[in-house]
């Protein structure tokens, strides 16, 4: 086995798995005082911030491989080198968070169910087989994960089963996010090195563990799709743009101050 | 006193910041410390990965090991394996987490979670809401003393 291949995808694996959660609690804390009633957002800004801290897992390994400090990482990489799927840096609705933010909760619930249960099926594999201290950070992050999964599917549930209005909603939400939940299943480029390598399982295994997991509890139609490309391989909108920009904006201005 | 001993004692009086009554051995946080040639290493757990206080607690340790006389140098890493679990919270530091009107990690099985009210002891007691004000805790309320009251939240392999 060639040693720098296998540091090539264990560094692209990192980022993926990186950005995914980074991105996403990002769009997690524009909902702070918006979401649907206080002990919501009590909530919500917790796993966000748990979010936050899985991605500094896999930032401080990036850093010990040589990929410079996660600081910088985080708010000196330009977008095109950001390994997040889309569905996760597209806003949560119209407007801003400062003017007139109009939210679609239904999104926001299926977006987040979804991502964490197929975030717990690439833990589990990563778990079984992989880089061993990527394996000790799935089982720290797997622990805390348990109560996120628990939290968007007793959302995801509620509203499926509530008003007729709630369930259109909702599968309108569903088949949004499906457009383009494609990308999380996705390694991109370097994808048949990666399993080849024993990082993770296929991108075809645990969509199938997704699908079975998510058809147990509704029979709904789950074909996906990535229309709007593939995040693994640096395509992004420009919402990653504007939402990177927002988050630098403070390490931005004193580029050199210690934090 | 050994070394040893000196640098258990310093690490006695490190807090966690959100939850000033326990230190950070009672919490289980210290994993190893070892003394080397008047150089201490010590090995800490992180409680939650989001936790802010993090790189608090690790420069208070630093701070206050290295005001020992006989300690020349301090290192605090916080290690990736094995993983805290509340398990981890000494007898002591349940008492003063209790003490403090936070009820101690329990054990629980399954969706079974009962949490005595940290103030009454009663086991009437609702979970209002499994995340609270810190990644550790949560929040809870107690129907016979009508407190609203705060759980450290269980994490267990």
């Amino acid at each position: 086995m060639d040693s720098g291949e296998y540091r090539n995808c264990l560094i692209e694996l990192l980022y993926q798995l990186a950005d995914d959660d980074f991105i996403l609690a990002y769009r997690g804390s524009e909902w702070i005082g918006l979401a649907p009633h206080i002990e919501e957002d009590v909530a919500f800004s917790s796993i966000s911030q748990d979010l936050m801290g899985h991605a500094t897992l896999y930032y401080s390994l990036l850093e010990e491989l040589g990929e410079g400090q996660a600081d910088s990482l985080t708010h000196n990489r330009p977008p095109e080198k950001f390994h997040n799927a889309i569905i996760l840096e597209l806003p949560n609705g119209t407007g801003t968070y400062l003017e007139n933010p109009d939210y679609d909760w239904g999104f926001t619930v299926v977006r987040n169910y979804f991502y964490t249960l197929a975030k717990k099926i690439r833990l589990d594999s990563i778990k079984t087989e992989s880089y061993e201290p990527l394996q000790q950070i799935a089982k720290k992050i797997s622990v805390e994960m348990s109560y996120h999964l628990m939290h968007w599917e007793t959302w995801f549930n509620q509203l499926m089963n509530s008003t007729p209005e709630a369930r259109s909603r909702m599968e309108k939400a569903i088949k949004l996010v499906l457009e383009n939940f494609d990308g999380i299943f996705s390694y991109g480029e370097l994808g048949d090195q990666i399993v080849k390598l024993s990082l993770i399982e296929s991108e075809a295994t645990l969509k199938q563990r997704w699908i079975t997991e998510l058809q147990k509890k509704e029979q709904i139609d789950l074909s996906m799709t990535m229309n709007k490309g593939n995040g693994r391989n640096g395509i992004h909108t420009k919402h990653l743009t504007t939402s990177l920009a927002t988050l630098s904006e403070v390490y931005q201005s004193i580029p050199a101050a210690e934090w | 006193m050994t070394l040893e001993e000196q640098v258990m004692e310093a690490l006695q009086t490190v807090k966690d910041p959100e939850i000033p009554s326990v230190s950070v051995v009672e919490l289980g946080i210290v994993y190893a410390v070892r003394i080397i040639d008047r150089h201490v290493e010590i090995d800490a757990m992180p409680t939650f990965s989001g936790c802010p206080a993090l790189d608090i607690i690790k420069r208070d340790m630093t701070l206050a090991v290295e005001d020992i006389h006989d300690v020349k140098s301090v290192t605090v890493t916080f290690i990736r394996d094995p993983i805290w679990t509340t398990d981890r919270v000494s007898e002591k530091g349940r008492s003063e987490l209790k003490e403090f009107g936070i009820a101690p990690p329990e054990n629980h099985q399954g969706d079974e979670w009962r949490v005595p009210c940290p103030y009454c002891g009663s086991v009437y007691t609702t979970l209002d809401n499994i995340f609270g004000p810190a990644a550790c805790r949560s929040i809870l309320y107690c129907k016979s003393c009508k407190n609203p009251f705060e759980a450290m939240k269980p994490v267990s392999i």
